[in-house]
């Protein structure tokens, strides 16, 4: 058994902020433990731009992003155990992790970071009816395919969801040569970013039809085909406009799911609507010591605030190990109208590791122009004015120890202002 | 010249082949797909069923009841995992009510052990989850559950073994009686001469029984559409829950997997196609209304995969098995529907008394061995095991399939074993990499890419299910050179 000071799991973005950062706070002893052969996560296969521009003001790849924090991590001692993957983990934060060099490595540690991110719903997931014939991937493993494998998952390709890794695909397959037929979206608005939309999709003429999809998959062996149509106002498709695209592989790019099968093992408590922990003001979970941050607490939009949270996550760390695992009351923080959720779910301001709070939420529909209200049991603390908000994007506000202080509880709520405009991008 | 030929690889054949694997003979199992297990044996409802269902008298009925107690046996020689954690026929209305004493009877008659109707109390202390309009139930403690391609690939394996011959992605196309007493039974790439045939071709064997000359039958292709749950959910009931049966089916039906997730289904519905194992919207809202009786809080967004199977149903309704009046050393075993996979090892102690009957003269070897190596389930072991074979092979310390827990050795051990894996979806049934909540979208590209080392061959040409599924199609900067529309080879 080894004993550890803090034991990050998962090598990714998440887990390599949040290792560089407890380093710098003076957290000596920092172990990464990660199932991959190299640390980075999903950053190495995200080969195109677009990371960074918050952290470094800069625009880099998702493997360039990767290595600055790789090479920082090294410069400051951070211990990263690769191709091993934890197997069990327990409430009073012990580890049983698993690689070929040592067999079962066990570890107990003072503190524990989650930070082993997300993995993408399935066809099962969405019950798409039809055949089970090769050619159906996800988007993030035709990305791995193609990006670190060097091979092509399809000629002619129908991509199912809007998500970002799948627009991102739809431009990645259009430059390999392949044709991609058309982006079919059940909402009728788009689940990623709007410059993902622009740059993947209007550049290279990709039709994205919103309102619409698969209704059934053709072909035994491989996919020959898929059935496309229009879904009415409660998404069920309109069949009359079943239309029929020949096509070999059809890519899913349909939400993405945080992976917290360890973080159940431990007996901590998830969030049914972020489907990760709760957390309080230091992301800490229900179980004292263990910390979540990044896409295995909610599914980000951007890299850059995966860093920002998990450097919270190691300040939350920090003030752990400082106050020796202290009990505290904490206020409940929850989601009114026009919002899916908000994080973390319950504070406690006295403890908190800033001046400042920092709430991360996502909105229940997008809305031209909307304002947003914080309220007590004092009734509204706090409104601000957001316009173009989205689902896909994280909307984020930062509120100060003074505004908080002595509040009971928090209720943030998302009013549509004005006439509701049709949003169009 | 062969002493029998046995036609298909699904749990009958498997099941046939293991037994003439004790004897002294040359033996020879066609299948014609890539793997065993690859028609009705790797898609139905995975129960060994207790016997009460079928009419008294049949085939059906006798074989079942049979079959039933020698899974015990069978499943600790092969290594197979088999929970016997019995069946719950719930009654909802007062003319259900009536159902069960006729299945009470009837089970009776059958010779079913054990069997006795419970009260709606009883019932939901038994099952808490079950519909609270739920008034009585039969309950019927020997039923189990099982893996059936697990059962299937284990008999092949041991059958392997013990020497019969297994001859994958070998479709039978003609079957001619050479001289009395000699029949040549040809694929695309062979002629195989032999002194008996045994049809166990599942959804074909109308097909291959006419090839023959041998009598005519009809097996027409039911569909059963399935939701496979997330283990997460796996308890949500701890024994097999029907309803009442109706005229063609058991219904449908929530169970838990041997495995540890649940599934409901199957529904049942004639298709005109043999391999149409498509699944429709109206079957899984079919199947969701139909379970919702029986269990009414489903976590319906925990569903990790849909499925069909088909059924092989005869128009005898009953199982067809016997030795050809029409040519002579032809044995058809068809019609094996449900309680086929229950039957499967009473149907092969039967076709061993009808072989015996036509002058197959059965000579024990004295070297076979019932019991296939143990197979390495890193899931399943404790840490002093896991300890213990890692340090014998640092492949079982590399984990690919993150949901499932599977190593690389078990990979590697699936792809090396006798009738060894040759495709991803031959992986997945022998390993369950790929089987998990992930659906093999981490794991995957691993497996490719240990099947293409282990096998020799490129990342191209790895199929999910044999020739035509291939998975990729071309490596990526050939591709644009070609225009985007080079072939997989």
């Amino acid at each position: 058994m080894q004993n550890r000071e803090l034991v990050i799991i998962g090598g990714g973005p998440a887990g390599l902020s949040a290792a560089v950062e407890a380093r710098r706070l003076g957290i000596e002893d920092v172990l990464v433990i990660d199932r991959e052969s190299e640390p980075g996560g999903i950053l190495k296969q995200c080969i195109h731009t677009g990371f960074g521009l918050h952290i470094f003001k800069e625009e880099l790849t998702g493997p360039e992003y990767a290595e600055r924090f790789i090479r920082k991590a090294e410069a400051l001692g951070v211990e990263i155990m690769l191709d091993t993957m934890v197997i069990e983990l327990t409430s009073d934060r012990r580890i049983v992790a698993v690689n070929g060099r040592e067999g079962l490595v066990e570890i107990q540690a003072k503190a524990i970071i989650l930070a082993m991110g997300c993995r993408e719903r399935t066809r099962g997931a969405i019950k798409i009816p039809g055949f089970r014939p090769a050619g159906i991937f996800t988007a993030g493993t035709a990305q791995r395919f193609v990006n670190i494998e060097g091979y092509m998952p399809g000629c002619e390709i129908v991509i199912l969801g809007s998500g970002d890794i799948g627009l991102i695909m739809a431009r990645r397959l259009t430059l390999e040569g392949a044709k991609v037929r058309c982006v079919v979206e059940i909402m009728p608005y788009s689940n990623g970013l709007t410059r993902n939309i622009v740059q993947c999709l209007e550049d290279y003429s990709i039709p994205l039809l919103l309102k619409h999809t698969v209704v059934n998959i053709h072909g035994k062996k491989r996919v020959e085909g898929v059935t496309i149509a229009e879904v009415d106002d409660e998404m069920k498709p309109i069949m009359e406009t079943a239309q029929f695209i020949p096509c070999d592989t059809l890519l899913l790019s349909v939400g993405l799911i945080p992976e917290n099968e360890l973080s159940r093992m431990a007996g901590i408590e998830i969030d049914d609507v972020t489907g990760g922990p709760v957390v309080n003001q230091r992301l800490e979970t229900s179980v004292p010591g263990i910390f979540a941050c990044g896409n295995v607490l909610h599914v980000h939009d951007l890299v850059d605030f995966v860093t920002q949270e998990a450097m919270e996550a190691a300040r939350g760390v920090a003030s752990y190990l400082a106050d020796g695992g202290k009990k505290y009351d904490h206020i409940p923080v929850t989601a009114g109208e026009g919002l899916r959720y908000v994080l973390p779910q319950r504070i406690n301001v006295e403890a908190m590791t800033g001046e400042k709070q920092n709430f991360f939420m996502r909105c229940a529909r997008p809305m031209a122009r909307a304002r947003l209200y914080v309220e007590s049991e004092r009734g509204v603390i706090e409104s601000r004015l957001l316009s173009h908000v989205k689902p896909s994007e994280m909307i984020s506000i930062k509120l100060g120890r003074d505004e908080l202080k002595g509040v009971k509880m928090l209720k943030f709520i998302l009013q549509e202002e004005g006439d509701k405009i049709e949003c169009n991008d | 010249m062969v002493d029998v030929v046995i036609i298909g690889g699904g749990v009958v054949g498997c099941m046939i082949a293991r037994e003439l694997s004790r004897y002294q003979l040359k033996t020879v199992l066609l299948e014609k797909e890539d793997d065993v297990a690859s028609g009705t044996s790797k898609a139905n409802s995975a129960i060994v069923h207790a016997g009460y269902d079928p009419k008294p008298g049949t085939l059906k009925a006798k074989l079942n009841v049979r079959g039933n107690p020698l899974f015990d046996k069978i499943c600790s020689e092969l290594d197979v995992p088999f929970k016997r954690i019995g069946s719950l026929v719930v009654s909802l209305t007062e003319e259900e009510d009536r159902v069960l004493e006729e299945l009470l009877e009837r089970g009776k008659k059958n010779g079913v052990p054990g069997l006795k109707i419970i009260n709606r109390e009883e019932l939901l202390k038994m099952e808490p989850n079950v519909n609270k309009k739920a008034r009585a139930a039969l309950y019927a403690p020997t039923a189990g559950i099982i893996c059936p391609y697990e059962l299937t690939i284990a008999l092949a394996e041991n059958a392997c073994q013990n020497g019969v011959e297994i001859k994958l992605n070998s479709k039978v196309v003609g079957i001619k009686v050479v001289n009395n007493g000699e029949l040549a039974v040809m694929t695309p790439t062979e002629t195989i001469h032999t002194r008996y045939v045994i049809n166990a071709a599942g959804l074909y064997a109308d097909e291959i029984s006419k090839m023959a000359g041998a009598e005519e039958y009809r097996i027409t292709p039911r569909k059963g559409e399935y939701l496979l749950f997330d283990k997460r959910f796996g308890n949500i009931v701890n024994r097999i829950i029907f309803p009442t049966p109706s005229k063609i089916s058991k219904g449908i039906l929530v169970c838990p997997t041997v495995d540890g997730n649940f599934f409901i289904g199957p529904n049942s519905n004639d298709v005109t196609e043999k391999d149409d194992v498509a699944v429709t919207p109206e079957g899984i809202e079919e199947i969701i209304k139909g379970a919702q009786k029986l269990v009414p809080e489903l976590p319906l967004n925990h569903v990790i995969t849909s499925f069909a199977g088909l059924r092989a149903v005869s128009d005898t309704d009953d199982f067809i098995i016997g030795a050809s009046k029409k040519v002579r050393g032809f044995i058809n075993v068809g019609g094996i529907q449900s309680p086929g996979l229950s039957a499967a090892p009473a149907i092969a102690e039967m076709v061993l008394e009808i072989l015996k009957e036509e002058g197959l003269s059965l000579k024990e070897k004295r070297d076979y061995n019932p019991e296939r190596p143990r197979v390495y389930k890193f899931r399943q072991m404790n840490n002093e095991e896991r300890r213990e074979l890692i340090r014998k092979n640092p492949a079982y310390g590399r984990v690919i399939c993150r949901c499932e827990t599977v190593t690389e050795g078990e990979i590697i051990d699936a792809i090396r074993r006798p009738v060894g894996a040759r495709s991803l979806d031959a992986v997945k049934r022998r390993t369950r990499a790929g089987m998990g909540r992930c659906q093999g979208g981490f794991c995957s590209p691993r497996v490719i890419e240990i099947l293409s080392r282990e096998l020799g061959i490129s990342p191209l040409e790895i199929t999910k299910c044999g020739c035509g599924s291939e998975i990729l199609k071309g490596r990526t900067k050939e591709f644009i050179e070609t225009g985007g529309v080079v072939d997989a080879k």
